[in-house]
């Protein structure tokens, strides 16, 4: 229980902020090139991953488990790891990428497909998760994590629950009190949510209406954040926070005072999977690596220090009951129906919502 | 013996040799592949096709990217004209203190280098929030007041409003002008302490004030150091993409986080390559400048 009370930092807020910063982190051993090819895999393994975003111990168990050395190294972003990898592979075996950027860097020739009878595994993962549409068969990736964006809040400074976008995207009740996450496209896609209509194929004309909408809720808007609204909730900063389910269950095991609401509208759901980079050196590790990581035990370790919610099935029924049945961790599955993942919808359309978001803020 | 750098050739391109191999592999061709980039578009997922359109610099000067562009201008110049008016009596004072003392303040000048910058400015967040330090001590001050007041026969002065500090242009251009401050001060103080103490008493002796030898005197001379500490300081200024991110409100961004989202999130690097040089532009017209009124023989008058 004492790990769930530590305050786990989020795996983008420190390092989303430094930006280019993060690369001087990038670790030396990149550009190694592959081993002899004749004989075994020599016993290393270069993981990209978020930042807090393992287990305290899983890395050395995994090396006493199979004398491989991990090599982590940490990006703060999917654009900043499609960056890194758009150039070719410097030498990563395992990658983090969410739902949305799998599909990009899968269309994009960037990951190996993987080999499922190596990854016995993968029956411990909820079946729920075994086909979703950005990965049609689990072809490229393994749901590592899940995410839902939600409203954070603080109880005693809002009326009731704020269980509807309204209270972000089209109101002044709680002008200058309200943090949104800076991710042009989340914020899009969940304002169609708010206008009923999918997150995905959003219609220009109904672009443009958001557009109008976000420059006319502007002035209420305190700061748009690099996922660090949680923060923001906490020093009392702001009342209304967009932020990820994770967060806010971190920042609530402190601060009594806060609570999490997914609204009615419904909400974008994000996974994180684990996928090898083409041209991985060594990708026999790289599929060991990754069913250890599917392991019950090592999974349910992860999961109490990142407190994330898990797609791992096994692991989830190890862990303690303040975890299993926490609604914000685990939203109920009628929230959860109304949910969506975002589908990538071509490279033009990234450029586009981000052009519409420089002119909210321009405006 | 002084020798000319023509007698010795080998020796000067030894010299020169490897920083000059490496300002090219390492400066100057990163630099002509970005600049290559500004004239081309994305072909798929991964590539960039060097076209040689002209579109991308056609779309950085739309209105939308153009007024990013005038803000980002005028944030750098009230940045920069601050430090000037903040740093050229902190410069005028190390100049005029005692040897020991001096060094002990070019010290302080230099101290905040040795933290990151990141570091600095999240710092300079807990003491600008709501529940920062500046407010937390207001509210102390204002509560005591409030204390004091019914025994001085006033009404009670009511409930204490916190200042709104962050997340606003104002935080922006403070956080600016904390960061940038000593590149203002350390070209203008080596400006100041080279300038011939004789011409100052000179002035004074002959009846002109202390603010008429300052005006008439002490800056001219100083003209050089002032327009080298104004382009260092306006340059970083112009392009800064961390403290309009951490500091600023929904309505700071300035043209560094835009060119970082096209790089990151927009996936458009040609736009962003075009938005850089743009950028790089308005720099070298900076430099331009500078170089015209260095030329300009300082003369006291």
């Amino acid at each position: 229980m004492g790990t769930l009370t530590q305050r786990g930092l989020n795996r983008r807020s420190l390092l989303a902020a430094t930006g280019a910063a993060a690369v001087g982190l990038t670790f030396t051993a990149c550009g190694q090139k592959p081993a002899a090819p004749t004989g075994a895999e020599e016993a290393k393994l270069n993981f990209y991953n978020w930042d807090t975003y393992i287990g305290d111990t899983t890395l050395a168990d995994f090396k006493t488990a199979t004398g491989v050395d991990v090599n982590m190294s940490l990006f703060a972003t999917n654009d900043e790891l499609f960056a890194k990898l758009k150039a070719g592979n410097p030498g990563f075996d395992v990658i983090v990428p969410s739902n949305e950027f799998v599909t990009r860097m899968g269309q994009a020739g960037l990951l190996e497909v993987l080999d499922h009878s190596k990854i016995p595994n993968l029956k411990n993962v909820d079946q729920a998760f075994m086909n979703p549409e950005y990965d049609p068969g689990r072809k490229y990736s393994m749901p590592y994590t899940w995410l839902v964006l939600g409203i954070g809040y603080r109880k005693s400074k809002v009326k009731g629950v704020p269980d509807s976008w309204k209270y972000l995207f089209d109101s002044n009740q709680y002008a200058g009190k309200i943090a949104l996450l800076s991710e042009s496209a989340d914020l899009i896609r969940l304002s169609a949510k708010y206008k009923g209509h999918s997150v995905n194929n959003i219609p220009p004309e109904m672009v443009a209406e958001i557009e109008a909408m976000l420059i006319k809720q502007k002035p209420f808007i305190k700061a748009f954040h690099d996922d660090n609204g949680q923060d923001m909730l906490a020093s009392g900063e702001v009342d209304l926070v967009l932020e990820y389910n994770g967060d806010i269950a971190q920042l609530m095991k402190e601060d009594a005072d806060v609570d999490f609401v997914i609204p009615k509208e419904g909400s974008l759901i994000n996974s994180d999977t684990l996928c090898i980079p083409k041209g991985a050196p060594r990708p026999d590790n790289a599929h060991k690596f990754i069913n250890y990581l599917l392991d019950a035990q090592a999974g349910a370790a992860i999961s109490k220090t990142i407190l994330y919610p898990t797609p791992n099935a096994a692991a989830k029924a190890l862990m303690p009951e303040d975890y299993k049945n926490n609604p914000v961790i685990f939203p109920p599955p009628e929230v959860m129906a109304k949910c969506e993942y975002g589908a990538f919808e071509g490279a033009e359309k990234a450029s586009q919502y981000e052009e519409v978001m420089t002119r909210v803020r321009a405006a | 013996m002084e020798q000319s750098w023509k007698q010795a050739k080998a020796v000067f391109a030894g010299a020169l040799g490897p920083p000059l191999f490496w300002l090219v592999l390492f400066f100057l061709v990163p630099l002509a592949i970005v600049w290559a980039y500004s004239f081309g578009q994305n072909d798929g997922l991964t590539d960039i096709a060097i076209t040689g359109t002209w579109a991308n610099y056609a779309r950085a000067i739309e209105p939308l990217y153009l007024k990013i562009f005038i803000k980002s201008v005028w944030v750098a110049a009230i940045t920069t004209g601050l430090c000037l008016v903040i740093g050229f009596p902190v410069a005028l004072a190390i100049t005029f203190a005692s040897e020991k003392t001096k060094t002990w303040l070019l010290l302080l000048i230099m101290l905040p280098f040795w933290t990151n910058l990141l570091i600095r400015t999240y710092a300079l967040i807990a003491v600008l929030r709501t529940e920062g330090y500046v407010n937390m001590g207001l509210e102390w001050l204002w509560n005591g007041m409030g204390g004091l007041a019914p025994l001085l026969g006033l009404a009670p002065i009511g409930e204490f409003q916190p200042l709104e500090l962050l997340h606003n242009n104002f935080a922006v251009i403070l956080g600016l002008i904390y960061v940038h401050l000593p590149f203002m001060v350390l070209p203008l103080y080596s400006a100041l302490d080279r300038l011939d103490k004789s011409l100052l008493e000179a002035s004074l002796d002959l009846g002109a004030g202390h603010m008429r030898t300052l005006f008439k005197v002490v800056v001219p001379l100083a003209l050089p150091g002032i327009a080298s500490g104004v382009l260092i300081t306006f340059i970083p200024a112009l392009g800064a993409y961390l403290t309009p991110d951490l500091l600023g409100g929904p309505d700071s961004q300035m043209i560094a986080n835009v060119i970082e989202r096209q790089f990151k999130r927009a996936n458009d690097w040609p736009f962003g390559a075009a938005m850089s040089f743009l950028l790089m532009y308005l720099t070298f017209i900076a430099i331009a400048l500078q170089a015209v009124l260095s030329r300009k023989k300082p003369e006291a008058k």
